[in-house]
């Protein structure tokens, strides 16, 4: 793997090794010093052209864990404000020669255009509507871990599909490991077309019943205005998840951050079926593995995690595990 | 100061003898082997193989009954960018760029920086086509102000000062009253009004078309009712003020309804369909190369299905390139933020040939006839190969095979939608207003003495 682009890309294979990575390095949050040495002396860039706070700093955070330089570079205040072009920001922050670089934009495609314009592994943290790769690796990493297993399972996904690419993201990711998908939100918020992904589409939420897993889309305020729903209150009264709703066997997941009384009622939100901080904290593994799948190994790679070893291209170059 | 409705540089005539070329005009009822001779501006005379001689001074060309004469071609969509926009094409660029596609005549769009909208400004761009245009070039005018859809342009002013016609291109006209009033005054001041039909309040946020496609690379979608429905609304509004109105660029099957609809009514509309329209669909969009980013969207394969078949009945009336050059960086962006819009006139009658010819989708006698079609429309005389007709003609080798943009582009900008393609039949001569004004390196190798 030499960049993670997207889901598309990505077969049941390789999802399941990089979550059985992520699962190799929980270990590693519960030591008290939280850090292995596996990418001592690369350089990571975060790469952010909107505001986000919690996938930025998961990232940071992964890239620490393993010992790798972060640099954060945020569109505010900087060059890209000033009218530099996404290609050129590109080229002249590669003269910093990063191991790889982590690209949140409001653009679809741009990881991949970036990619193409220099040496670094390019990981996809968000590009426009269309795809969120490291949040749907997280959420089948949550869901391994909560149900064993996903094969089989009927999911939900709930709310503004058309968006948001971590539905995207999903709906393929969750059918590559077995699940069935079904989405369901106002007619006005579900994309034409959508179904050609594999998924089911509902208007309703009647029989969400038979749903194993409901995941929740944050419904973003600004969509009022542009009047894709005729108000909040009436589309928390068609489309909330709520404790009517939920049944007490559902597991509920959310990508953050959760609108209360909006999308989610307070009390779902606080019920032990809601699987939400550990998806944030599944965030920070699967980061983790991501980041070594793409810098370990690729040249001479200074010390792997314990739980690694089986990983062959990880020592590849003459590492050796610590 | 320059007269008639095209203007064009000053060249020499072209004294010629082709000799044993197949000579095909659907107009004129000419399909068969013939010699012609150029000279003077004009188609001087007309044989069978082998019967002029060349005379002193008069070049030969050689077409061994194997290379084919057509009636030059003619493109009523074209964006030209001058003025303001240099730096993707200019009046010289651009109609280099036509002559190489085989076009001895092209209509230029006034979405330019500043907007074409005023008398002074048409006499000044008229003025540099006189000197600057490789092949004959006309304008149209916009309709309103800034392309703003507020205010009607001087109308009658700049038919006066030789605009061809009236367009907003860009743009659609949204207001039905400001449209129907543009209509009125063209019973004062004559000029055909050109429509881009898209309704912005369906279109708003879409960068492609709404689809399967769409949905699975979550970019914004572009439905085609956005462009259908404006399309019945002002063939309604042509109708009833019995104005004379053309549909730019049509891309879907209810479009081309709805002219069929129109036209069943007597109104006066005509229509045009691009070479990437007609080829091209969302699949060709799904790799995001903003290349492949064009308004109006490429659509889905039914539609081009229905395009192919609104040509062939003539519900579509012409081919037009929506030539629409941009600068490599403006294009090498995210999707969302590309600008709209490829090249196109070097590659449409290559792509058409190889595309719908070759594939027994389209008769290339047809397909002549639709790609010549567009000066008529606009009350232009079309070129006819016939003695003692104005020398427009192009010369093309149906066999001949090439990469799209594998030796470059003639154009000032690369953003073609077909750059990478093998074509078969390649224009190697092009002859308008009497002038040689493109000449292919390879024809010295096919056609010498």
């Amino acid at each position: 793997m030499n960049h993670l682009l997207s889901i598309e890309e990505l077969d049941r294979v390789a999802i399941e090794r990089i979550v059985a990575r992520a699962a190799s390095f929980a270990e590693v949050s519960d030591r008290e010093i939280k850090k292995v040495p596996a990418l001592r002396g690369r350089m990571v860039l975060n790469l952010f052209y909107e505001a986000s706070t919690r996938t930025r700093s998961s990232f940071e955070l992964a890239a620490k864990r393993l010992s790798a330089d972060v640099v954060n570079f945020a569109a505010s205040g900087s060059s890209i404000e000033k009218g530099e072009s996404l290609k050129d920001t590109v080229l002249t922050l590669s003269a910093h020669k990063p191991d790889a670089i982590v690209l949140r934009t409001p653009w679809a495609g741009s990881a991949e255009l970036v990619s193409r314009w220099c040496a670094a592994a390019v990981v996809n943290a968000g590009d426009g509507k269309h795809e969120h790769p490291t949040q749907a690796l997280l959420d089948v990493y949550t869901l391994r871990s909560r149900l064993g297993g996903i094969d089989g399972a009927s999911i939900w996904i709930v709310g503004d599909v058309a968006h948001s690419r971590v539905a995207r993201s999903n709906i393929i990711a969750f059918q590559r490991m077995g699940a069935k998908v079904t989405v369901a939100g106002p007619p006005t918020l579900i994309p034409r077309g959508i179904e050609a992904l594999g998924c089911e589409v509902r208007f309703t939420l009647q029989e969400l019943e038979s749903a194993d897993v409901v995941y929740a889309l944050r419904m973003q305020r600004e969509r009022m205005s542009e009047t894709w729903v005729p108000s909040l209150r009436e589309y928390a009264s068609w489309y909330q998840i709520n404790g009517q709703r939920l049944a007490p066997r559902q597991v509920l997941m959310h990508p953050g951050p959760v609108n209360r009384g909006v999308e989610l009622s307070g009390e779902v939100v606080d019920s032990p079926q809601a699987v939400i901080t550990a998806q944030v904290e599944a965030g920070v593994v699967v980061r983790m593995a991501v980041l070594y799948e793409l810098l370990a190994g690729t040249r001479a790679p200074s010390v792997a995690p314990r739980q690694a070893e089986t990983a062959g291209a990880a020592t590849v170059g003459g590492g050796r595990p610590a | 100061m320059a007269a008639g409705p095209l203007l064009h540089e000053r060249r020499a005539p072209a004294d010629v003898l082709l000799r044993d070329f197949h000579v095909l005009d659907p107009r004129c009822g000419i399909d068969a082997r013939h010699d012609v001779r150029l000279g003077g501006g004009r188609i001087a005379g007309l044989g069978a193989p082998g019967t002029l001689e060349a005379g002193a001074g008069e070049e030969l060309l050689d077409g061994r009954g194997r290379l084919m004469l057509l009636p030059a071609f003619f493109d009523p969509h074209v964006h030209l960018r001058t003025p303001g926009q240099e730096h993707k094409e200019d009046l010289q660029s651009g109609t280099r760029a036509a002559a190489a596609g085989g076009f001895a005549g092209v209509i230029a769009m006034p979405n330019t920086d500043p907007v074409l909208d005023s008398a002074p400004l048409l006499r000044s761009l008229r003025d540099a086509a006189a000197r600057e245009a490789r092949v004959p070039v006309g304008f149209l005018a916009a309709i309103t102000r800034g392309l703003q859809g507020e205010q009607l342009t001087e109308m009658a002013e700049l038919t006066e000062q030789g605009a061809l016609g009236f367009t907003d291109d860009g743009r659609a006209v949204q207001s039905a009253g400001m449209l129907r009033k543009a209509l009125q005054y063209q019973r004062l001041c004559g000029g055909v009004v050109a429509l881009h039909e898209e309704d912005s309040t369906l279109s708003r946020g879409g960068s492609m078309h709404e689809g399967a496609i769409s949905a699975e690379l979550g970019l914004g979608g572009i439905p085609t009712i956005s462009e259908s429905t404006m399309v019945a609304r002002d063939a309604a509004i042509a109708g009833y003020e019995d104005a004379r109105v053309h549909f730019q660029h049509l891309s879907c099957a209810a479009s081309v309804d709805a002219v069929a609809a129109a036209k069943a009514r007597g109104w006066r509309v005509s229509s045009e369909v691009t070479p990437h329209h007609l080829l091209l669909t969302e699949e060709d969009v799904r790799g995001m190369d903003t290349r492949m980013k064009m308004f109006p969207p490429l659509a889905g394969a039914s539609d081009r299905e229905a395009l192919i078949a609104g040509l062939r009945s003539g519900t579509i009336d012409c081919v037009a390139s929506d030539h629409a050059p941009h600068a490599r960086d403006e294009k090498e962006v995210p999707f969302e933020q590309a600008p709209m819009g490829t090249t196109g006139l070097e590659t449409a009658f290559a792509a058409l040939h190889t595309g719908l010819v070759l594939t027994g989708v389209l008769d290339l006698g047809l397909l002549v006839e639709r790609m010549t079609a567009g000066a008529g429309l606009f009350e232009l005389p079309a070129s006819l190969i016939a003695t003692g007709e104005p020398a427009n003609l192009t010369l093309v080798d149906l066999d001949a095979e090439w990469v799209a943009g594998e030796s470059g582009w003639v154009s000032r900008s690369e953003n073609s939608c077909f750059a990478g393609r093998r074509f078969q039949g390649r224009v190697l001569l092009t002859v308008a207003a009497g002038a040689i004004v493109f000449r292919e390196r390879a024809l010295a190798a096919v056609a010498l003495r």
